[in-house]
C-alpha cells in the first residue's frame, strides 16, 4: 500500500481546498474566544500556495509542501504562520527523496511536522492549543503501524484521534496564547487552532485513502 | 461596519500606499520587501540599526516611528497578527550598517516567535541582532509574572529612548542596555468603552454593553481586569494612576513622563480632560510630570478607549528623552 510523491500532489491540493471551504468557519470559531481573523490569514496564505502552485504543475506532493511552508512563512506571520510553516516544511524534507510514500514515510511525515512544531513553540497537551489535535493523533498513527495494522487503518485511526482531541479542548482553560488572559472564560469552547489542525490531518488522512484505494 | 475601505483584505497594503506617498520625504518602502519601511536615510553609517515591527492597526505604530534618531525600519504584518520572519530578518538588513541591530518589540507570543527566527537567519549571515521587548501593560499579568506581559503605549518610550541612544553614538550592548532600563521603567494600563472591528472580519471583536467600561484592556480587545460602571473622568483618572503607580517603586521627588493614547475613536477633547485629572492624581502622590504627550500613539483600529503610560525618570532618561527626533509618530 503506497502511492508515488508525485500523485501525492492532489494531497496539497486537497490541503489548499479545505482551508478555503472553511475560511468562515475557522474565523468563527475564533471569534468567540480570540480575534475572529484565524479563516481570513490560513485561507490568503494557502491561496498565495494554490496561486504560486498554478506556475508549477510539475511539482510533486514534498515540493508542493514546500511551497505551502515558505507562503505561511514569508507572507502570513502571526503565530499560525511559523507553527504551520514549519509543520509543513517537516513534512516536505522527511519526503523530498522518496519518490515512493509507504506507510513508514507517511510516519516520519507525520512525526517530523510534529517535532518541528515542539521546536517552536513551548505549547504542551492541555494547554488548549492545536497541540492538543497534533499529540494524540501522531501517536495514535505510529502506535497503530507497530501494532500492524495497514496505513487506511492508521490513518482512520488518527482522523478518529484528531477529532477526539478537538473535542477535548473544549473543556480546556487557555494556558498559551491570546486566549489565556480569558482565563476560565475561555472554557466551554473549542480552539480554533486545535481546529485548523484538525481540519488539516482529516485532510492529509482522507487524501491519502483516496490516492492509494 | 461604517469604514472607509477599498478592499478588507488588503488595507494594510492600501494603507501602505498612502503612509509613503504623506512621509516620503523620511520614508520608503524597502526594494527586498513589501512589508517592510525604512528611513531614507537609513543605514546610517557608523550607528548601531533600530527595527521594530507588530501588527498593523496600531497606527501610528508601528511604521510611524521609523525617522530620524528614531526606527531604522519596521516590519509590517497583517491586522493584530505578527509581521513575518522574512520581514523582520528584511528589516535587520535594511537596518544594519555593520554596527549590528537592536529590535525593539512588544511582547506577544506570535512576534516572539517570529523575532526569534529572524535572529537566527541574520545570524546565519553574519549579522548581530540583540532584541529588547515592551511589557509595560499591568493588567496584561499579575506582577510576579511580569515577563508575561504585553507591551502596549510604552513602547513608545522604549524606541525613544532607544533610538536617542544610538543616535548619540552608543554602541549595541549601550543602545539594548538603554532600551531596556526605559522598559524597566516605564507602566501602562488601558480602559475599553466600546470594541474594535477588524476591516477583513466586518463585526466587533468583542463586546462592551452601554454605560460599561472595561479595565485593563489589551490593545486587541484582550480581556481587562474588571468590567463595571463607566465612571466619572475624575474616578477613571484614580483607578488608572493607581494601576501604574502602585506597579513601581516611586518616591515622592521624583519626575516621570507620561503618555495619554487615545485606542483610536476617542476625541482629544476627552484625552485632554482626562489628562487633567490624571495630573492632579499624580501630583498629588508625589511626582511631577516632566513631559507629558497626548494623541492617538498606539491605537487599536476603531476602539474608544484611552491608555496611560509613564516612565520613571532619571538624568540619562530625561536627556534621551529631550533629544531631538523626527518621525511620522512623534517630533520633539
Amino acid at each position: 500500500m503506497n502511492f508515488t510523491n508525485k500523485e501525492g500532489i492532489s494531497l496539497v491540493n486537497d490541503l489548499i481546498k479545505t482551508i478555503q471551504e472553511n475560511r468562515d468557519y475557522l474565523s468563527k470559531v475564533d471569534g468567540a474566544i480570540g480575534d475572529g481573523d484565524h479563516g481570513i490569514n490560513m485561507s490568503k496564505g494557502f491561496t498565495m500556495a494554490e496561486e504560486e502552485l498554478k506556475k508549477h504543475s510539475d511539482y510533486n506532493m514534498s515540493e508542493g509542501l514546500m511551497v505551502l511552508s515558505k507562503m505561511l512563512m514569508g507572507k502570513i506571520g502571526g503565530s499560525m504562520g511559523p507553527l504551520y510553516g514549519n509543520l509543513f516544511r517537516g513534512m516536505a524534507t522527511v519526503s523530498k527523496d522518496k519518490d515512493i510514500i509507504d506507510s513508514k514515510v507517511v510516519g516520519d511525515m507525520l512525526e517530523k511536522a510534529y517535532s518541528n512544531i515542539a521546536s517552536i513553540s513551548s505549547a504542551k497537551p492541555g494547554d488548549k492549543t492545536l497541540m492538543d489535535v497534533l499529540d494524540p493523533a501522531v501517536k495514535k498513527y505510529v502506535h497503530e503501524i507497530n501494532m500492524n495494522k495497514n496505513m487506511i487503518e492508521a490513518l482512520n485511526s488518527m482522523a478518529e484521534s484528531a477529532d477526539e482531541g478537538l473535542e477535548s479542548t473544549k473543556d480546556m482553560v487557555a494556558k498559551i496564547g491570546r486566549a489565556s488572559r480569558l482565563g476560565e472564560r475561555s472554557r466551554g469552547f473549542q480552539d480554533a487552532g486545535a481546529t485548523s489542525c484538525n481540519l488539516i490531518l482529516k485532510s492529509f488522512a482522507k487524501s491519502i485513502i483516496k490516492i492509494t484505494s | 461596519m461604517q469604514r472607509i475601505i477599498k478592499n478588507p483584505d488588503y488595507v494594510v497594503e492600501d494603507m501602505l500606499q498612502g503612509f509613503v506617498k504623506a512621509h516620503g520625504d523620511m520614508v520608503e518602502v524597502s526594494e527586498k520587501n513589501d512589508h517592510v519601511v525604512k528611513y531614507k536615510s537609513a543605514p546610517v553609517k557608523g550607528k548601531v540599526g533600530l527595527v521594530t515591527g507588530g501588527g498593523s492597526g496600531h497606527e501610528p505604530a508601528f511604521l510611524g516611528y521609523v525617522g530620524k534618531n528614531m526606527m531604522d525600519a519596521v516590519a509590517i504584518g497583517e491586522v493584530f497578527s505578527s509581521p513575518t520572519a522574512q520581514a523582520f530578518y528584511d528589516a535587520f538588513l535594511e537596518a544594519d550598517s555593520g554596527e549590528g541591530v537592536a529590535c525593539l518589540f512588544g511582547n506577544y507570543a506570535g512576534d516572539n516567535m517570529n523575532v526569534k527566527m529572524a535572529i537566527q537567519m541574520a545570524e546565519d549571515d553574519g549579522v548581530t541582532v540583540r532584541y529588547v521587548t515592551a511589557n509595560d501593560d499591568v493588567a496584561s499579568s499579575p506582577k510576579e509574572s511580569k515577563e508575561k506581559r504585553h507591551g502596549i503605549a510604552g513602547g513608545v518610550f522604549m524606541w525613544k529612548i532607544g533610538g536617542a541612544k544610538a543616535a548619540l553614538g552608543g554602541n549595541l550592548e549601550e543602545v539594548i542596555q538603554a532600551a531596556q532600563k526605559a522598559v524597566d521603567n516605564t507602566r501602562s494600563v488601558c480602559i475599553g468603552l466600546s470594541p474594535c472591528t477588524i476591516p477583513a472580519v466586518g463585526t466587533p471583536n468583542f463586546s462592551i454593553e452601554e454605560g460599561m467600561m472595561e479595565f485593563g484592556i489589551g490593545h486587541h480587545g484582550e480581556p481587562g481586569t474588571d468590567v463595571g460602571a463607566l465612571e466619572k473622568a475624575d474616578v477613571i483618572a484614580s483607578k488608572m494612576t493607581s494601576a501604574v503607580m502602585d506597579d513601581i517603586e516611586l518616591s515622592k521627588d521624583e519626575e516621570i513622563a507620561v503618555i495619554i493614547s487615545g485606542l483610536g475613536a476617542t476625541p482629544l477633547m476627552e484625552l485632554y480632560l482626562l489628562y487633567d485629572e490624571i495630573e492632579k492624581q499624580i501630583t498629588s502622590k508625589g511626582p511631577a510630570v516632566y513631559k507629558v504627550f497626548i494623541g492617538n500613539y498606539v491605537t487599536s483600529l476603531d476602539m474608544n478607549g484611552v491608555a496611560l503610560t509613564i516612565m520613571k525618570l532619571d538624568a540619562e532618561l530625561k536627556e534621551l528623552l529631550d533629544f531631538p527626533a523626527e518621525s511620522p509618530g512623534i517630533k520633539i
